[in-house]
């Protein structure tokens, strides 16, 4: 099921286009600016160079014979955290940057939640000499105070948004609002495949390096395809990344990570699939945490990167189609599998990816005994380590 | 006949152009917000745009988000907003418009908005993140119940869909000259004239324009060039600036008349 501009960005019943009537021209634009790049051979080259020589890539997909041997399964992490700016979003940012270059957009415009899109837009931005903005909630500034100290460095302007919840959903409205205004040279880089088309579309063809890379390694490595792919979820980039190569391997299973936050039966968490319904929020139609007027709920996760109260439509799709299985877990067991993995194979994985961690030791109860896992690593935890320092169970007196 | 034609219709044959006024519903209360719009009547307004709040919205500057912020915590919502246009007819026959965003219209149901809607005493629907293509749906519930759907232009709308929007938007065509979202500026862009003209060229339905517009002066201005003129951010700050004060009313009074009185 692709998006296309024919059946208007839709994937089944969600995504879409709702937006103000002035971005429908730059929307216009960038779709069939992405249409010519994708298929255009310079283009394809300078992304390889960049994500190769720049980023980092390929990124390994390393088996954890550790972690293995503690849960009885097989588990391979694929390494995004040891890209360049320490996660998977510096992939879309490069491919979206050089679309702007070629719409020949002058400024950029970025949201951020717990800084590593905002990080990776800034890099990317600084790379090829544009101007760069980036909208990050007053709350997330402060509990990600190194990342928004490296936008800075990087020559980006950090916006604080003090509307709403202060956090990801907010800096989306003021980076929409922003849009709006400066649409003529500015080109908007949204961090996950949320938004409306054909945005959720590119930047799940720019993560779908994730999945294409990690299906040859697996391939190589254990013969055979996984039995499952594990990936977090807020909006849901490095899972669609990771599972959109393996969409037609019918034997392969798709584990979509939500954070439940304090717990699924709380107010505070941010398991739009698992808890919310649909609605129309950042210009499209997915899942979303709403109350019954349709007014949307405050999430709440320990990860900022995935406080966020909706997802991407594809991901909807997924879920009604029953294509993936979406499940969540809670910060505690997200924090027990940090320190699992930080003690077992010598990595310290980003509070996001240590979701879809978490998962894999409920997972392993149940599934056969060697099952093939593999889990996108999306982020390193080096983000999160001043926060995490200051939590229970993470006091190490001499 | 729709009561928006109707009005239409009477302004054309007075040779008025139309005022309209935009105001929060809920903010600063239900009960203030009937008040305020018996008191924009009586001042000359011609339309009144009530905005339903969204926890979100992204068409909106930082005075009509933070007046829908607050209308939301004093418990507005999509049934109180109704029962708020079912007590209005019951004393005004002034067109009223709804401004909202699309979740709080796709919760409570489309189909039974539109029936619950026209029962209250709507007359039209603005949905400002809601572009032709997706409307579809609320545009043939709405039509059904005879409640206009009006759809918005803007300066980077290019001809071909101009086009397709002038003869889609019912009651009027709302003319955004700016890039941006709402909120009082002290310039206004030089080519209004040029843009509703090439609208004006697509369509018999009046255009009106808003977005930036809260001076006498940019009123005169832009009702020399157009068929009416919106107002909204700027009622709102006087609003603000006397919600806890009994000189509320008063004082939304005599701004609107210093704005209505130029536009003519």
């Amino acid at each position: 099921m692709a998006a296309t501009e024919k059946n208007h960005g839709y994937f089944g019943k969600f995504g879409g286009k709702f937006i103000p009537e002035t971005l429908s021209h730059a929307l216009k634009e960038l779709e069939s600016a992405y249409d010519h790049s994708k298929h255009d051979k310079e283009f394809k080259t300078k992304l390889k160079f960049y994500l190769e020589q720049f980023a980092g890539r390929p990124t390994p997909l390393y088996f954890a014979a550790r972690l293995s041997d503690h849960l009885g399964i097989k588990v391979y992490l694929k390494r995004e955290d040891l890209l360049h700016t320490g996660a998977h979003k510096i992939n879309n940012t490069l491919g979206q940057v050089l679309l702007a270059v070629n719409m020949k957009k002058k400024r950029i415009i970025a949201e951020t939640g717990a800084g590593q899109h905002g990080v990776a837009t800034a890099v990317a931005a600084a790379r090829f000499g544009l101007e760069c903005e980036v909208f990050m909630g007053q709350e997330d500034m402060e509990r990600q105070a190194l990342n928004v100290f490296r936008m800075r460095l990087l020559g980006a302007k950090v916006t604080c948004v003090l509307s709403g919840s202060k956090t990801l959903k907010d800096a989306t409205n003021e980076a929409m609002r922003n849009w709006v205004a400066t649409v003529r040279d500015t080109h908007y880089i949204i961090g996950s495949v949320v938004g409306p088309h054909p945005f959720p579309t590119i930047v799940r063809d720019f993560q779908a390096v994730i999945g294409k890379e990690a299906r040859q390694q697996i391939l190589k490595q254990e013969k055979k395809l996984p039995d499952y792919l594990v990936a977090c979820i807020g909006g849901g980039s490095n899972a669609m990344g990771l599972f959109h190569q393996f969409y037609k391997d019918q034997s392969v299973k798709f584990i979509g990570v939500e954070a439940a936050g304090l717990g699924l039966n709380t107010e505070h968490h941010a398991a739009s699939l698992c808890k919310g319904t649909p609605g129309v929020l950042h210009g499209s139609k997915s899942y979303l945490l709403q109350d019954n007027d349709g007014q949307i709920k405050i999430a709440h996760s320990v990860s900022a990167g995935l406080d966020y109260p909706g997802v991407g439509p594809e991901h909807a799709f997924y879920k009604q189609s029953k294509r993936a299985n979406y499940v969540a877990v809670t910060d505690t067991q997200a924090l027990k599998a940090l320190k699992l993995l930080s003690e077992l194979e010598g990595i310290i994985p980003a509070l996001e990816s240590s979701h879809a961690l978490a998962y894999l030791l409920t997972a392993a109860k149940k599934a056969k005994k060697n099952s093939v896992f593999v889990v996108c690593l999306s982020g390193r935890g080096d983000k999160d380590m001043e926060m995490v320092s200051k939590l229970k169970g993470f006091k190490y007196d001499e | 006949m729709n009561r928006i034609n109707q009005k239409n219709q009477e302004l054309s044959q007075q040779k008025r152009k139309a005022f309209i006024a935009y105001i929060t519903a809920g903010f600063p209360t239900a009960k203030a917000t009937e008040q305020l719009v018996y008191t924009l009547e009586e001042n000359g307004v011609d339309f009144i745009e009530l905005g339903m709040p969204f926890s979100d919205p992204v068409a909106d500057g930082p005075t009509i988000q933070a007046a829908s912020c607050a209308a939301l915590a004093a418990g507005m919502n999509m049934i109180n907003f109704l029962n708020l246009v079912k007590t209005l007819r019951q004393k005004t026959q002034i067109p009223l418009i709804m401004m909202s965003y699309y979740n709080p219209i796709f919760k409570y149901g489309i189909k039974k908005f539109a029936v619950d809607a026209k029962l209250a005493g709507l007359d039209g629907v603005i949905v400002p993140d809601l572009p032709p293509e997706e409307a579809v749906e609320l545009n043939q519930a709405l039509n059904s119940q005879g409640i206009a759907q009006i759809f918005i232009i803007s300066p980077v709308t290019e001809p071909a869909r101009m086009q397709k929007i002038a003869k889609l938007s019912q009651g009027f065509i709302y003319y955004v000259p700016l890039t941006g979202v709402t909120g009082a500026r002290t310039n206004l862009p030089k080519n209004i004239a040029q843009s509703v003209k090439a609208i004006k060229k697509c369509s018999q339905t009046p255009v009106f324009v808003g977005f930036g517009i809260s001076t006498g002066e940019q009123v005169k201005q832009v009702v020399k060039i157009s068929d009416g003129v919106i107002v909204g951010s700027g009622i709102i700050k006087v609003i603000e600036q006397y919600s806890q004060n009994e000189q509320m009313f008063k004082k939304v009074g005599q701004y609107i008349r210093s704005l209505s009185q130029m536009c003519c």
